[in-house]
């Protein structure tokens, strides 16, 4: 069995689905960051900007919200003005997820009491001020876990990108099953598929658990008093 | 690819072949109802067994949820498609995609039932065991009736999320809209602009009224002061 195991997982292989992995992570790492930061923004807009940009804000963020991801992972992939096919995907997935961010960012706001503008601004605080001191702290608390599974969300759509043939995990996974005989010098059997896709699956699996496992750990240290910024 | 939006040839190419768009919506449609009625089926049973008193039960729907909600739809739907096989099971690439969907959003719905389930008072349970209810007539009689207007919000956005994730069938050549858009975009004359736009602009159709609606209904519930899942979700954690 450890035989067979280390004869079926040699550096080569592990090596390769290791790279995949690599770029789902750096595709998942950039989009989420840039799509906190655009869908805040977004969120903000839609809540307490003057009408008109408040309606465009609102129309973009239903347009994305009812689409498929996977759409924009082929649209931006062909259209999207950038030089590598990994940032034309990651362009497709900030697009989208931008605007599921937003709409959580927007049910933060929602739950925060009106009353705390009126003191902010009768303490002095500009609008700005307000935002970045007083509102968005609470709003960014408030919404952690929401916003966490999104994020996993995001990890587990990197996968679309196997319909664009960029290399990532499960692109490698699957294209191991035809170039198998090359690089193991034997024909593929159904055991080994299993254990390729089992793998691949544990990757993503580990991170995604972790993922969730960090934001209940958050929580209770959260609600048991010690201060959390 | 906004060229190519404005260029009325290739609207009047793709309007010719509307029949094919026609017969993908179905599919997408068809593919999604199925999947819908398996997910709730599945959702309801581990959301049982995930409020139950065994462990045993417990369990085995923790394991469900959390293998499914925490790896790749599209991982699943290879796997199915392109693993079984070796295996000697070969199932058509529909009912693969059917099949793959609805048990992925089982687990999110299983997840909605639980904590619908979970907003119910404990007291409730116990007035009706006292009154001689076994342990299915309360869910079916008491329980799940009460958890049904407050679970709506997230479930139909979980439906939405559904219908969303049918175009993963496209992946396997599932003859789905997303499937016909892509074959569509990439054929000869290369009319990815209207295609694609056509493409969003049905799944737009099907997804905005539901998740508009899910979103008021939300609201009005907040405004009644009645906890929805999400939070019932949050305060369980912070437990």
């Amino acid at each position: 069995m450890i035989e067979y195991l280390t004869g079926l997982f040699t550096p080569t292989i592990l090596l390769y689905l290791l790279r995949g992995f690599a770029i789902t992570l750096r595709v998942a790492a950039i989009a989420i960051v840039l799509s906190i930061i655009f869908g805040a923004i977004l969120g903000l807009v839609r809540s307490y900007a003057p009408k008109p940009l408040r309606m465009l804000a609102g129309a973009y963020i239903e347009w994305f919200r009812n689409t498929p991801n996977l759409l924009w992972v082929m649209v931006c992939f062909i259209a999207a003005p950038l030089p590598s096919d990994w940032a034309r995907c990651t362009m497709a997935y900030v697009l989208f997820t931008s605007a599921m961010m937003a709409e959580i960012v927007r049910g933060g706001l929602n739950s925060i009491p009106k009353g705390q503008f009126e003191a902010a601004y009768s303490q002095g605080f500009t609008m700005v001020g307000t935002l970045w001191h007083i509102i968005l702290p609470q709003c960014f608390k408030h919404i952690v876990p929401t916003m966490l599974s999104q994020i996993i969300t995001v990890v587990k759509d990197t996968s679309f990108m196997a319909q664009v043939a960029v290399a990532e995990l499960l692109f490698r996974t699957k294209n191991l099953m035809s170039i198998f005989y090359n690089v193991v010098g034997r024909q593929i059997t159904a055991m080994d598929v299993f254990l390729l896709f089992g793998f691949a699956m544990l990757l993503y699996f580990a991170v995604n658990f972790t993922l969730s496992c960090i934001v209940r750990y958050l929580q209770k240290r959260d609600s048991s008093g010690v201060a959390v910024r | 690819m906004i060229e190519q939006i404005l260029t009325p040839w290739r609207w009047q190419n793709l309007f010719t072949e509307w029949p094919l768009l026609l017969r993908a919506f179905l599919t997408t449609l068809e593919a999604a109802v199925l999947a819908l009625i398996l997910a709730l089926i599945l959702g309801v049973i581990f959301g049982l067994m995930s409020s139950s008193h065994h462990r045993l039960p417990r369990a085995i729907a923790r394991v469900y949820v959390e293998f499914f909600q925490n790896t790749p739809l599209m991982i699943q739907l290879f796997f199915v498609f392109f693993a079984l096989p070796y295996a000697g099971i070969n199932l058509p690439s529909f009912t693969c995609g059917v099949l793959c969907v609805g048990v992925y959003t089982g687990a999110y719905i299983s997840e909605v039932v639980r904590a619908g389930i979970g907003s119910i008072p404990r007291g409730q349970f116990e007035a009706a065991y006292s009154q001689g209810f076994t342990y299915l007539q309360t869910m079916t009689l008491i329980i799940l009736p009460q958890t049904v207007k407050i679970i709506l919000p997230p479930l139909v956005n979980q439906c939405v999320n559904l219908i969303k994730n049918t175009s993963v069938l496209a992946m396997i050549a599932g003859g789905d809209l997303m499937y016909v858009a892509n074959n569509w975009a990439t054929n000869g004359n290369a009319s990815y602009g209207p295609a694609y736009l056509i493409c969003g602009i049905l799944y737009f159709c099907l997804c905005f009224p539901l998740s508009t609606w899910a979103r008021r209904y939300e609201e009005k519930l907040k405004r009644q002061d009645i906890k929805t899942p999400d939070e019932v979700l949050e305060t369980e954690a912070m437990a």
